[in-house]
This record gives C-alpha cells, structure tokens and sequence, in this order.
C-alpha cells in the first residue's frame, strides 16, 4: 500500500468496533467487494456500516498525512490519486445503496420492521432515517396533491402493492469464492426440473440471483 | 402489476383520462419544454394542474353516480345496476392509477435533478414545477443532507461528487460562460472568463462541469 498509509499503520489496528484486525490494503478489499455486491444485486443487502467507519477514517488519516508532504514532491500526485479512487469506490457504494432505498422504499422499511432479533440489520441508523423521511416526503406530497380530493374509498395507496418488488430472479454474473455442494437450482418453466450443481472455487458463473442469495451474504460468492 | 408501472392497462377510457394519458405523453417526449438543454435532458414540463384537475372531476362524478346506483339498487332491489356500478369502479380506480403515476414519474425526475444539477435549482425549471413540487425537493434535499453528514461520523461526505472513477489528477477545462473568480486548494484565484482554457484539479470541476459552467477539453 501506500507510504502515507504506513505511517498510521498502528492507529487502525487498535479499531474498537472491529473484532479482528485488518491491514489498510484488507479494509480497502472488503470495501471493494462490499461495493461490487451492492452494485450488481438487485436487492439491498446487508449494511456495514463499519467498513464505512473504517474507510473514512482511513481517508481522514490520508489527507492530513499529505498535507505535511512538501508542495511539489511527485508522490502528493500519487496519494491524491490514491485518495480519489479510494473515495470514488465509498461514493459509489454509498449512492447504489441509496438509490436501491428510495426505488424500493416500502419494501426495505417492511424487511428491517419484519427482522428477527439478532439478525444483522439492514439499513444503518442515519438510512432508516433517510427511508422513513422519504417514504413520509413521498405519501404527504401525493396526499396533498391528489388523494384528497379524490372519493373517500380512494383515498389511501397501500404503497407495498404499488412500489414495484426488486426482480430477485434476475441473472447476475459470479465467481466463487468457497467451495459450494449440491445447490438446488429451481426450474424456470413448468417443462424444467430442478437439478443440483456444485460451485468449484475460482469458477464464474451466471446465475438467477435468488439461488445465490444466501451465498452472497455470507461471502462464499462474489457478484461480478 | 404495480401502480407505479408506466404501463397502465387500456381497461376503458373515459375521456378525461384520455386526454390526461397524452399529457402524460407531453411530458414524455419534451414537447412544449424550454430549450434548455437540462429540460431536455430531462423531459420535464410544467406542471399539468389542468389535466388533474379534469380527472379529479371526473372521478367525483363517476363516484357520485355510483352513490346514487348503489342507494337504488339497495333500496329498490335493482340488480341491473350493478354491472355499470362495477364498470365505474373499475373507471376509478383506473383514474387513480394514472393520475398517481403521473405524480410519482415526476418525483423520480425532480428527485434526478438534484444529483444531476446540485441543490439550488434555475428559476426556469422551478417555474415548471408545482409548489408542492418544490416544498417535496427542499424536503428531500434536506434528508439527503443530513444522511450525508452523519457519514463516518465526522464532516460527513459528499456523495454527489465523485461520480466517475477519477482517470487524472488535473483536466483541461474551457469556460463556457462567465462565472467570475475562482478559488483552488491552494489559495490561487482563477478568473472563469467565457472562452477562456484552464489547467485545474479535477475534483474542483466536477461540479462546474455538471452546471455547464465549464466544459471537459480532451486533446
């Protein structure tokens, strides 16, 4: 990894919301794999909201570091660099996530009501917050407008039937990441049958995302 | 099928709808918007207050006949009735669809303005929206600046910049039109003059780019 980061390699690995250690270069893989999930699955998935923490930490500790380097020394250029691409990856993850709330916005405040306790939530605090504010924005503005001045067994849309459901049987591309046995593969059409296959690791694949799901968040899979 | 769906099923028309859905059409395809390129861009036009209205009319008065059909049918124990009662709830509840997918499509584009062009919009485009409209914009930009400030748990981070993985450090930017003095990290001041070309650190620009302030020159 970078000088820049080297320098602070210490202060990271005392992280108290983390269990394990990771090095600079481990969190950045995570983030990239947590970005690349978001970005090509049609639902939301879980939060990690403490990647998110750890990343901007990180990018905090990078800017003051470069602001000692001496103007003009060539490897500000690469930091900067470095910098960028790493916040460019936080932003995009962030934004897939965001877009995901408010296009499915009365489906993911149901999940997160309808968790179990001790399940891994789905939203983090300041999304729920921002899917709430949203789902309330978007009901008074339609009610004000239109529902009510229209006739009095009209006036409420029960927003769960009108929001359109993420498409979970659409394909996506995928590589596997830990050895994978006897997956059921449900038939498409009446005339199919279902069938089992195994996942050899490193293999790609493309697949409905509904079989894989599970896969997804426990890691064994990574969406491509 | 949702109600959100654009594709709305051709159940019956009645007329006020009719004229609604091609509205609906307008708004589509740019026709009678300002030539500014956003607009086009964006397909948006003004409000249709009228087009509602008619269909709101509308539905009053299908509804009223059905509360009249319905009394008779009860009271006089007319089962001939209920047939056209039913057609006409049918007609409602297709009225309803409409007109809350039209809202509904122009929250998605209103709500694509502010990631497109940032959070103070030109009076050209407000005077297309309704003030409902505009109360439901400063209300999400407001939720969406504050879920971006508790980012990280610091100052927060801005994810409206960065929407393209950066390829260079610095970029050859020509000024479209005047915008007066600029600033740069490290306290240089720039004078955007139209026509004028600067080398300047991409990060500063992404925004000007996107307002059609500056313009991207690649060699």
């Amino acid at each position: 990894m970078s000088d820049a980061l080297s320098e602070d390699g210490s202060d990271i690995n005392q992280d108290d919301s983390q269990e394990e250690v990771m090095t600079p270069a481990e969190l950045i893989a995570k983030l990239e794999e947590a970005w690349l999930n978001e970005k090509f699955s049609p639902e939301l998935l879980e939060n990690r909201s403490e990647v998110v923490e750890c990343v901007m930490e990180q990018l905090t500790h990078m800017e003051a570091n470069l602001q000692r380097v001496k103007k003009g020394d060539a490897k500000a250029g690469f930091h900067r660099m470095e910098i960028d691409r790493i916040r460019f990856v936080l932003s995009s993850y962030l934004r897939s996530r965001l877009q995901k709330i408010e296009k499915f916005f009365p489906h993911v405040l149901e999940r997160e009501k309808s968790r179990g306790e001790g399940q891994p939530s789905l939203l983090s605090p300041e999304e729920f917050a921002f899917a709430k504010e949203y789902y309330a924005n978007t009901e008074t503005y339609l009610r004000a407008v239109a529902l009510k001045r229209m006739p009095p067994n009209l006036q409420a849309v029960d927003m769960l039937k009108a929001v359109p459901e993420p498409c979970l049987d659409s394909f996506v591309f995928l590589r596997v990441k830990e050895q994978q046995e006897n997956i059921l593969i449900e038939p498409e059409t009446d005339e199919q049958r279902d069938f089992v296959v195994d996942l050899e690791e490193g293999s790609q694949h493309l697949m409905r995302y509904r079989t894989i799901a599970p896969l997804v968040s426990s890691g064994a899979v990574q969406l491509i | 099928m949702s109600m959100f769906d654009q594709r709305v099923p051709r159940l019956c028309w009645p007329e006020a709808v009719s004229r609604f859905v091609s509205y609906r059409k307008v708004n589509g395809t740019a026709l009678g918007s300002v030539q500014n390129p956003l607009m086009v861009r964006f397909r948006f036009c003004v409000f249709q207050e009228d087009g509602v209205r008619q269909v709101l009319q509308e539905m009053e008065a299908l509804y009223e006949q059905n509360q009249a059909d319905v009394n008779e049918a009860k009271s006089v124990g007319r089962a001939d009735l209920i047939p056209s009662i039913k057609l006409r709830h049918c007609c409602l509840l297709r009225n309803q669809r409409c007109v809350v997918a039209y809202l509904y499509d122009r929250l998605l584009r209103i709500r694509a303005l502010r990631w497109e062009y940032g959070s103070v919009l030109p009076a050209n485009i407000r005077f297309h929206m309704s003030a409902e409209e505009v109360q439901w914009f400063g209300q999400y930009k407001k939720s969406l600046a504050s879920f971006m400030r508790s980012i990280g748990g610091e100052e927060g981070l801005d994810i409206t910049q960065d929407m393209k993985p950066p390829k260079s450090l610095y970029i050859q930017v020509r000024c479209l039109k005047d915008h007066g003095e600029f600033e740069i990290d490290d306290g240089t001041v720039i004078l955007l003059k139209k026509n004028s070309q600067h080398f300047l650190p991409r990060w500063k620009c992404e925004q000007l780019i996107r307002q059609g302030v500056l313009e991207h020159v690649m060699s």
